[in-house]
Parts: C-alpha cells; structure tokens; sequence
C-alpha cells in the first residue's frame, strides 16, 4: 500500500498499522483507518471482533491491562497518542462509556465533579455549574436535581449510563467512545442517548461502537465492519447499507446470516 | 438394571448418606464442644477473683495477690506501637499488591514472602527481635523492641485483610476512574480507599487480637516479670497481660489457683471480644451494599 | 479552547498529580517490597548470630544424633538436639494425627453439608478458637488438661506428649478447618451440580468430585498445619513437662526445639555458645517452616493451575 501523506486538517485520529495482543492471542491485525472532526464513526462487528480493544488502544488503557500489548500509530490531532508523557492529561480529552453503566460510589454530584476536580477546579460555583449544565446535556438533570448527594452507584441502569455520559461530558472531551452503550439500558433511554449524540456530534468527534447495526445506521457518518481482528471495511454508512461494498462478509453481517 | 435394585440401592445410598452427614457432623461437634467445655471450667474457676481491684491494681506480695493493671496497660502499650508501625507498612503493601503489582516474579516473590512471614515460628521472630531491635538497633529490652517485633509478626494479617477488601471493589470503577484522567493514585484515593476503609479496620482489629495474645516474641523484647510502675515511655520496659500469664502459671510459687484462672479468661474475653466486633463488623458491611 | 494542529500535542505537561503518582507508587513500592525484606532481615538477624557457630563450632553429628542437650556442663558442653528433635516431631506428629481426621471431616460438614445459618454459625466459632492465644492453650494444657490426664491414666505427671499433642491439635485444627474448606470451597459449583444431575448422592458428589478436585489444597492444609504445629512454643512450652527425653510412651515428658529458647534465651550471656546454640536451632526452625510454606504454596498454585 502507497504511503498517502495524510492532511491532519481532516484527520481528527489517525491509526495506521495497529494491532493488539493478549499475550499469544492477537486481538486487532493492522488496522488502518481515519476519523474525521465532528463526525460519528460508528463500528461494527459481531463479538470479539477486537472493536473494545480498539477503544482501550486510544486512550492508552492498555497500559492498565497486564499482558495487553499495542503496536501501530494512532494520532490524535497529528500526535501519536504514545508520545504524550502525560497519559492522564491524554485520557482527560477523551470521554469514554462502558457497555455497563459504572456509577461510581460516589454522589450523583461528585461523579460528574470527579474529572474537573482532577485537573484542578475546586470552587464550589464552577463545580456546580458544570455538573448542572453536563447532567442537563445528558437528559438526567431534571430526574436527579432533587438528589444530587444520593449515591450514582445506585440510579436505575438506563439513568447510570446518562450520568455516565455526563461525567465524560465534564471531562469537555474531544474525542468521545462509545462501548455498545446500550447493551443493559431500556429502549427509550437508549433513544435519548441517540438524540444526544446527534447534538454533541457539533461539538465533539464521537467513535461509536455498537451491537446493533440499526444503531450505526441511524448515527453513524461513516461506519467500519470489524470481524476476528480485522477491518474487513470502512466506508460511508450509506454505501454499507446499499450494499455500496466490496466484501461479501459485510453484506452477509448485515443481513443478519452471522454475528 | 431392574425398578427394584434401583430402588434398593437409592435406600442404601440414602443410608449412607445420612451416616456420612452424621459422621462429619460429630468430627465438628468434637472440634468445638471441648474447647467450649474448657471455657465453661475456666469461668467456673476463676469468676471469683473478678472485682474492680482486680483491673485496677497493681500485683501484691510476690504477685500472688492484687490485680493485673500493668500488664493491662502494657498490653494497650505494646499494641497501640506496634500498630503504629504494622498499619501503614502494611496497608501501603497491600495497596502496591492490589493497585500495582504486575503479575511477574517479583509479586510472586512477595506473596511467597508473607506466606513465610505468617509462617515463621514466634520464637524465630522473638529471636529476630532480639538480634535486630534490642542489640543492632540497640533499643534495648523495651516496648519498642517489642512492639517492633510483634508489628513484623503481624504485619501478614494486615497485608491480608486490606488486600482482600481492596480487591473487592469492582475493577470497573477503577476503570471508569482513569478513564476520566485520574491517576492510580487518584484513583486509590478517590475511588478504591473510602470503598475499602471498613474492610481494612476489620483487618485492623484481627491484628490488634493477634498482638494481644503473642507471647513469644515479646519474652526477650520488652516484656518484664514485674515492674511497680506504669511505662512512661517506649523505651521502658513493661509487664503484658500474656507474659504475666505465662509467668504466674510457671515462675512464681505460691499463687492461689484461681488468680490465673482469671488471668486467662481476661486474655480470652479481650481476644473473643475483638474478634467478635470484627465479624459482626464484617457482616454489617456485607449488609450494606453500595452498588 | 484552541488547539495547536499537529506539532505537539495540547495540554501534555507533567503536572502535580502525574508526579504525586510516581511518588506514591513509589513509596507503596517500598511498602510491597517491605514483606521480603523482612523475611531476608529475620534470616540475617538469626543467621548473624548463630550460623558461625553451626558451621564451625557445633558438631553437627552430635547436634542431630545425640539425645544430650547440656549446654551448661563444664568444661565440655553437649549440643545434641536429637531428644528435642524428637521431642517436637512426636508432639506434633500425634497433634496432626488427632487433628487431620477432624479438621477436613468438620471442613466437608460445614463446607458440603451444613447450610445457611448452621454454616455460618459453625464457621465464626471456628474462626473464635482460632483466635485463642497460645499462652491461654498453654495455661489450658498444664492447668486443666494434665489433672485430667493423671486422674483418666492414672499416672503421676500430666505433662506429656499426650497433653501437648492435644493441645496443639485443639489449636491447629481450626486453622487446619478453615483453610481446608477454602479448598473445598475453590471446587466450581459447576462440577457438583453436572454429579448430580446424573444422580450422584450428595456424598458421592463430594468423594468422587469435590475431594479429588480440592486435594491439592487439602494437602496445602495439612501442611500450614504441620508448620503451625513445629513452630508453637508457648502452649509446647507448658503443655509438654519440658523435660530432655526420648519418649517411650506418649505420657512420657518430652522437650520441643521451639520451647527449649523461649526457656533458655532469656538465661544465657550473649554470645556465649549457648547463646548461639539457641540461635542455630532458630536457623533450623527457620529452614524448616520456610520448606513447609513454600511446599504449601507450591501445592495451592497447582490449584490454581489445574483449574
């Protein structure tokens, strides 16, 4: 493949040649793509297809794992990820959402002040005004105001994951993950996040990975299709879904024939 | 196979399995009701010398009379120093053990090291005692001395514990905390130490009863037949409720039997006690669940 | 917020936090490695005072083989630790033939056929003796068990191996209990649960599945048991008479290696040869329950690896 000189001016990440292993078992193989400012990629792929491992290769969670190794490039805004020294100041900008809502122990208030706190703000006015406007970006404010010191470790599923998304809202991430985030949430809190995404996409670059191959149709700008490690395609969702595609195991996931 | 031997062996499998379900069951009456009756004959022996006078004065007349105040007190002293040293040490172990530690040999090596450090003989650690405390860094024979060699006694229980209820807070919370950009170490701080702390006080009280009733290491340390006065400072000397067990039962003649007796069963009830708070504590928490 | 377009990448400087974690790790890496240190340190301390003296001094021949322990007689002092040797193998030897049985039948009971409340029941008071000092089994032992022992054998001394063998079983065997049920405990439920849907009793599930999957750490608890028993002292101390003798009969006084420092330590000179003599068999209590962990852990991480 012909080296393309890439224009960073539309590459909001860059990942060349990634691949990731656990120990003898290799996850991801050379993987190769771009993600534009401000758009939704949405990914694809049935289980173990390496999309996890991918986000965890962003913001450098690999380090946390024992026995989870990267190689490759991944640039954020033109720098390889793996050159930052502050991998903290790193993770900071990048927002991530578990496919299981993780409220911390802590109040509904402290686990949206817990990224500011971080890096340093501590006055109780700027606090609160973050934490307002951040649970009301996540449809949450209105459900929870009345109870911001109960613990957010024990809110309903569907209402964990808002706040979830509104503790990496507090972060005022650039780049914001998505692990198949509505895996344990209802229905209708499942749309609401949809809805959200669509309005944050203005603001910010979003990596969506998703189960459902409808939600990527409705989000995504463009969508990858992973499979056993490798990126079978990437393209605009549109062509994936008009069978605009070269791979026939593509076509053939989504049809629904595996995964 | 006929319906008949079927059932026929059902009835004897039955058989014996009632017989089996008997069998262990009497094994572990027979572990704990002796030790029960033993407690029973210790109370009935020696509840008559327990008075106010008993905890509050000092030994009489060649220690045959009087109470058991010094060594009450020299205990309390003993533990809180020893502490003092074992619960920073090994809760900062145990978080490295729980937090960072890779999986390689050098982990290994450490928990083979606090299998050992539980293992090792009282008396190897007395000696250790007396080789490094009271001669190398030449305290003396002194609560220091002392308290130092039951803090690296006990300082596995300690380890133990705080691992345990470190590990049982939910790696995806810490997960969820460095994906924020917290640190490890914020993380720790944030995160993993306010969800662990009653766990790790649990652990705590396990060792203070585990100190109380070392006897062993504090022989050659610190610990002293008798003094008349209350330690003032670590560099003292002191009488400790285990070794003023031990002394009136072996070294002194003519104590009346039942003085002993109650000596004994104050070290049991303390011990009992701190051990009781500490399960009842950990059954409280089991209760109380946060996620 | 503007961001630099390539180049270096926005907002990457080591901050406070970025230094306060190294910091920290590396304090708790002081406390983690603290464990090994001292176990090195309680090698060194004993060794420094002991190991010239059994390398070059003490005639290891007569240490092992002679039944005469006089460190004291003039002009020529007899360092033979055979009777002590003997002396803590018989007592702990008896304990563990009184306490195994008991400790992994009770360990089945509460583990496989006690449930709910009867099994955390008998559990804490497990846990309870366990927690029972040393010196109160010592006290138990010369005070409670030895009349005992005289008026049941009709004999004159109470203070035998037989006391001591049983006090220590009395002790090990909590400990023995609950790390065994740990083992019992490690077997997956899974393994049970496919016995008996192919109608396997209760007992059969735990002779032909559970006890062959747990016996690696059965084996384990024996071993702690074992260790703990070689390196009592002071419940040996009290309980056993404390007399040099090679017994000939379990109500036969015996001397414990653990039990003859604690008695002897605290009336020799230091660095007198005796002194020192005490510190080589602190070397050799040492050596010998470093051998029984490290075969404990040995079998506990092949649990682990057989699972």
């Amino acid at each position: 493949m012909v080296e393309v000189e890439r224009d960073t001016a539309v590459s909001k990440l860059e990942v060349e040649g990634l691949t990731i292993r656990y120990g003898e078992t290799v996850a991801l193989k050379d993987v190769s793509l771009d993600v534009r400012p401000n758009e939704i990629l949405g990914i694809i792929g049935p289980a173990n297809s390496g999309k996890t491992s991918f986000l965890r290769a962003i913001n450098r969670m690999d380090e946390m794992t024992d026995g989870m190794h990267v190689s490759g490039r991944i640039a954020l805004d033109g720098t390889d990820v793996r050159r930052w020294r502050n991998v903290y100041a790193l993770r900071r900008r990048i927002g991530v959402v578990f496919p299981l809502p993780v409220g911390l122990p802590l109040s509904i208030f402290d686990n949206v002040a817990l990224s500011p706190r971080l890096r340093g703000v501590h006055d109780r006015a700027s606090l609160e005004e973050i934490v307002e406007r951040c649970l009301t970006r996540a449809a949450l404010w209105d459900e929870v105001k009345d109870r911001l010191h109960s613990l957010g470790s024990l809110l309903s599923g569907g209402q964990q994951q808002r706040l979830t998304i509104a503790r990496a809202l507090s972060q005022e991430p650039d780049l914001l993950l998505l692990d198949e985030f509505s895996i344990a949430v209802d229905p209708v809190t499942t749309m609401r996040i949809e809805d959200i995404l669509k309005e944050l996409r203005e603001e910010m670059t979003i990596i969506l990975v998703t189960n459902l191959v409808q939600q990527a149709r409705r989000l995504a700008d463009r969508t990858a299709f992973f499979l056993k490690g490798d990126l079978v395609e990437v393209g605009p969702t549109e062509d994936l879904f008009m069978r605009r595609v070269r791979d026939r195991r593509t076509t053939d996931y989504l049809e629904g024939r595996f995964g | 196979m006929s319906a008949f031997g079927a059932t026929d062996l059902d009835l004897s499998n039955r058989r014996r399995e009632r017989a089996f379900r008997g069998l262990f069951g009497a094994m572990t009456a027979l572990l704990i009701l002796p030790v029960i009756l033993i407690l029973g004959m210790l109370v009935w022996k020696g509840h008559s010398v327990f008075s106010l006078e008993f905890f509050l004065a000092h030994p009489r007349n060649g220690m045959t009379e009087g109470g058991i105040l010094p060594a009450l007190v020299g205990t309390l002293y003993l533990v809180a120093v020893a502490l003092f040293a074992s619960v920073p040490l090994g809760v900062a172990a145990a978080i490295y053990l729980s937090e960072y530690a890779p999986d390689n040999l050098l982990t290994r090596l450490i928990n083979l090291a606090i299998i050992n450090l539980a293992g090792v003989p009282s008396i190897v650690h007395a000696l250790f005692g007396v080789g490094a405390f009271v001669l190398f860094f030449d305290f003396g024979t002194s609560i220091l001395a002392a308290s130092l060699t039951l803090a690296v006694m006990t300082l596995p229980v300690v380890i133990v514990a705080t691992r345990e209820s470190l590990q049982a807070v939910p790696q995806a919370f810490r997960e969820a905390s460095w994906s924020l950009g917290a640190t490890r170490w914020q993380t720790i701080r944030r995160i993993v130490l306010p969800n662990s702390v009653s766990g790790i006080l649990t652990g705590v009280i396990l060792e203070v009863s585990r100190t109380v009733g070392e006897t062993a290491p504090i022989m050659f340390t610190g610990a002293t037949f008798y003094v008349a006065f209350l330690p003032m400072s670590v560099f003292d000397q002191t009488m400790a409720m285990s070794y003023h067990l031990y002394t009136i039962t072996t070294q002194v003649p003519g104590v009346p039997e039942a003085l002993p007796f109650a000596v004994a069963l104050t070290l049991i009830a303390i011990v009992l006690l701190l051990n009781s708070v500490s399960i009842a504590f950990r059954m409280v928490l089991r209760g109380k669940k946060k996620w | 917020m503007a961001r630099k377009e390539g180049g270096s990448a926005g907002g990457d400087h080591l901050g406070r936090e970025w230094w306060w974690d190294k910091i920290a790790q590396a304090v708790l890496f002081g406390g983690g490695i603290s464990a090994i240190v001292f176990v090195i340190a309680i090698f060194v301390f004993v060794a420094q005072q002991g190991l010239g003296f059994a390398l070059f001094d003490l005639d290891l021949a007569t240490f092992f083989t002679s039944p005469q322990w006089r460190p004291t007689s003039e002009p020529e002092p007899i360092f033979g630790a055979l009777a002590l040797i003997v002396g803590t193998a018989s007592i702990t030897g008896l304990a563990m033939l009184v306490s195994v049985p008991f400790s992994i039948g009770a360990a089945i009971f509460i583990g496989e056929f006690a449930s709910g409340r009867t099994r955390e029941i008998l559990k804490v008071l497990v846990e309870l003796l366990a927690a029972i000092p040393s010196v109160v089994w010592g006290f138990i032992g010369l005070m409670v068990m030895s009349p005992l022992l005289m008026d049941v054998f009709d004999v004159p001394v109470g203070v035998s191996v037989l006391n001591a063998g049983l006090i220590l079983g009395l002790m090990a065997a909590p400990i023995m209990t609950t790390i065994a049920e740990d083992a019992l405990k490690a077997v997956p439920d899974g393994f049970r649960e496919a016995a008996e849907a192919m109608g396997a009793t209760r007992w059969q599930v735990i002779r032909q599945v559970v006890l062959p999957s747990a016996k690696n750490g059965l084996v384990a608890a024996v071993l702690l048991g074992v260790g703990r028993g070689f390196g009592e002292t002071m419940a040996v101390l009290m309980a056993s008479g404390h007399s040099i003798n090679m017994p000939s009969s379990p109500l036969d006084p015996v001397r414990a290696l653990t039990a003859t420092i604690a008695a002897e330590l605290g009336e020799t000179a230091r660095g007198s040869e005796h002194y020192r003599a005490l510190f080589s068999i602190g070397i050799l209590l040492f050596a010998v329950t470093f051998v029984i962990n490290l075969l404990a852990d040995v079998f506990v991480r092949g649990r682990r690896a057989s699972r």
